[in-house]
């Protein structure tokens, strides 16, 4: 029978029915992170129990990390502290662990993808709800909690409740200055914040199948924000072609046959679906939220009019009826699992070459990865940044969340192409996040306010 | 691990839709490496921001049932929201939707998060907020909420519920059960056996 990718991986995945009437699911791959994880490794530790499968676990540390200096012992005695009960915690399971000396260390989602760990048809578990950004490779891949990533960590196991499937098509050429970031905006915006709940998005159509890679993983890794705790794309040769030569994608002969298996378990083209959408590319406009979630957006040229949420407007300081454009910025930050890949960088880039930061502007930009890093600068990306006024951090989540010093203070406005615009979420419990695409907070940050990239890109190559 | 079949106490009606968990517990007290001493920082900024939040309210202290309004406990995964109200001594929570990690979150915290209709949980809340001394009471099996006359339905995703009326909400143990089923699952998988 014709059968979703979703189904045949749940299907595969599949030990047995728990007594509980929940399905125990096997977990490829279990990535960790400093956050979620000690809490685990401790209830294990009062259990007895041990890891099961340390081959598939691998770890990373990326919400804490300092970006301006990574140097041990990092300055903040707590993050050092979790720091090092992640290295202990690893060193004793036998969990291979990319530490900032590693080279290879960075945000748990960008490393997955960039190493070859994240495959096809795999089911992907990590503590923390941008998880489902694996499926931009056609992964199922779970946000979880950390009691879960106990039970991953004892048994490789998930007790889990079925998902429904909806189909979200997208075709269309994108025009010129929209990004994947606005796509998927806009999806949120008109399916609503928790319209994803109980569903696995499978993400279609002619506009995905034209995207690469990276942008794939930008619109699954906001899933989440519509209430989606999954997210993918089917695999096709975009996504072969990604994998082939990463470190620990299969090699030679191994390769062509995963491909062939890869092929076999996309969605077959008859296959039924729980409930279908459907969005037109050429529809969609430079985008940037204006409230307190991702789904209040409007696209830049439009004003603020859609039942708004008084609590949202006070908080922001909008009216109803106001624009975004044309909002005075304090912060431009460039970066995060959403947006901190080398192609964001690179489009970042593009717009920034040849001009400055506004004087009142703080711009940082923080690569993904230690190797997104290495690869902009062997690009000489970062001298682009540098020279308009940005500051060059090293890999982390940094301002996304405000786990580590990048902190908005105050009041504060920042244009971010991270994923949470909620109250508090960028460190200031007053601080005040627009989301937008890296080239819309590249333009934002010359033109020191909200502007419409597309006027920017006028007389820039395609 | 008990079974859990009936839930009764005092509520606090906390009102909203989209409340998130970096609202329900600020990111900055996740740097730790235990989850103690959360159910202090619950809502601190928000408490913060308003003197009138529920949870500033001392009618409400000791209450062990939250009611909430839709997709509470969006965006991030932190277990460490859940972990908050439990330590507070939530027991249970009822609302129109949750987000689906925070509501598996709580459950294997013992928390389950029942879903009743939006009309219904208003008129909840309202009773609470009038007479927050009013006695609630939840039951499992029949998913009902009697809160003096007031009875309204509430449900539990159906494994949910038989996980909660057996004791087997917390799956570790289960998980571990049938070990080589889990290795017999591993071994059929073409990209563990390296293709």
């Amino acid at each position: 029978m014709a059968a979703t990718l979703f189904h045949k991986v749940w299907d595969l995945h599949t030990v047995r029915k728990l007594p509980s009437g929940q399905t125990q699911l096997f977990v490829g791959l279990h990535l960790v992170h400093e956050v979620t994880s000690p809490q685990a490794f401790d209830m294990l530790r009062q259990h007895g129990w041990t890891v099961a499968f340390p081959e598939r676990t691998f770890a990373t540390v990326d919400h804490i990390v300092p970006t301006s200096s990574q140097k041990r012992p990092f300055l903040d005695v707590m993050a050092e502290e979790m720091m090092g009960a992640l290295e202990r915690n690893c060193r004793d399971a036998g969990v291979s662990l990319w530490t900032p000396e590693s080279g290879d260390q960075g945000i748990v989602h960008v490393i997955g993808p960039e190493l070859g760990l994240t495959q096809p048809a795999m089911t992907i578990a990590c503590g923390d709800s941008h998880t489902s950004t694996h499926g931009a490779l056609g992964a199922i891949a779970f946000g979880i909690g950390t009691s879960q990533v106990r039970d991953v960590l004892a048994s490789q196991c998930l007790a889990l409740d079925p998902l429904k499937v909806r189909r979200v098509e997208v075709n269309g050429r994108l025009n010129r200055g929209v990004y994947a970031k606005d796509v998927i905006l806009t999806i949120i915006r008109r399916l609503g914040v928790h319209g994803g709940v109980g569903f696995a998005y499978e993400y279609a159509g002619s506009t995905l199948d034209a995207m690469t890679v990276d942008e794939r993983m930008t619109i699954c890794n906001m899933s989440i924000e519509g209430g989606a705790r999954i997210g993918y794309v089917n695999p096709d040769q975009k996504t072969f072609d990604f994998l082939r030569g990463r470190r620990f994608a299969p090699q030679g002969d191994a390769f062509d046959r995963a491909v062939a298996w890869w092929r076999s378990m996309a969605t077959d083209a008859n296959a039924s679906y729980d409930d279908r959408v459907t969005f037109d590319a050429s529809t969609i406009e430079p985008t940037v939220t204006w409230g307190i979630n991702p789904g209040q957006s409007v696209a830049v040229s439009e004003r603020i009019d859609t039942s708004p949420d008084d609590e949202a407007l006070a908080f922001m300081g909008f009216k109803n009826g106001s624009k975004v454009e044309g909002t005075r910025i304090d912060v431009a930050f460039i970066g995060s699992c959403t947006n901190g890949r080398l192609s964001d960088l690179e489009e970042a880039a593009r717009i920034v070459r040849g001009h400055r930061v506004a004087p009142h502007v703080k711009a940082l930009i923080v690569p993904g990865s230690q190797a997104v890093r290495r690869a902009a600068e062997a690009r000489g990306l970062h001298e682009v940044f540098t020279d308009a006024g940005f500051e060059w951090r090293g890999a982390g989540c940094s301002m996304c969340l405000g786990m580590n010093p990048d902190k908005l203070e105050g009041r504060q406005i920042s244009a971010s192409s991270s994923n949470r615009n909620f109250k508090g979420r960028q460190g200031s419990p007053t601080g005040r996040t627009l989301l937008m695409s890296p080239a819309m907070v590249a333009a934002a940050a010359i033109a020191g306010e909200v502007v419409d990239v597309r006027a920017m890109l006028e007389g820039v190559p395609a | 691990m008990s079974a859990v079949t009936r839930i009764t106490g005092r509520a606090l009606p906390l009102r909203g839709d989209d409340i998130d968990t970096d609202r329900i517990m600020p990111a900055r007290f996740l740097k730790a490496v235990s989850f103690e001493g959360l159910d202090q920082h619950l809502f601190e900024d928000d408490r913060r921001a308003d003197a009138a939040h529920a949870f500033n309210d001392s009618r409400y202290a000791g209450a062990t049932i939250l009611v909430v309004n839709a997709n509470f406990g969006c965006g991030s995964s932190r277990e460490h929201a859940p972990q908050g109200l439990a330590r507070a001594g939530f027991r249970a929570i009822v609302g129109v939707s949750f987000s689906e990690i925070f509501q598996g979150n709580a459950a294997m915290l013992g928390v389950p998060c029942f879903v009743a209709d939006a009309p219904e949980v208003e008129r909840l809340q309202t009773l609470v907020e009038r007479a927050p001394e009013t006695s609630i009471d939840l039951d499992v099996a029949s998913g009902t909420v009697t809160a003096g006359s007031l009875r309204i339905a509430a449900s539990l995703p159906g494994a949910t519920r038989d996980a909660f009326l057996s004791g087997q909400w917390n799956p570790t143990a289960m998980l571990l059960a049938q070990f080589e089923e889990v290795r017999a699952v591993a071994r059929r998988l073409p990209y563990v056996a390296g293709f």
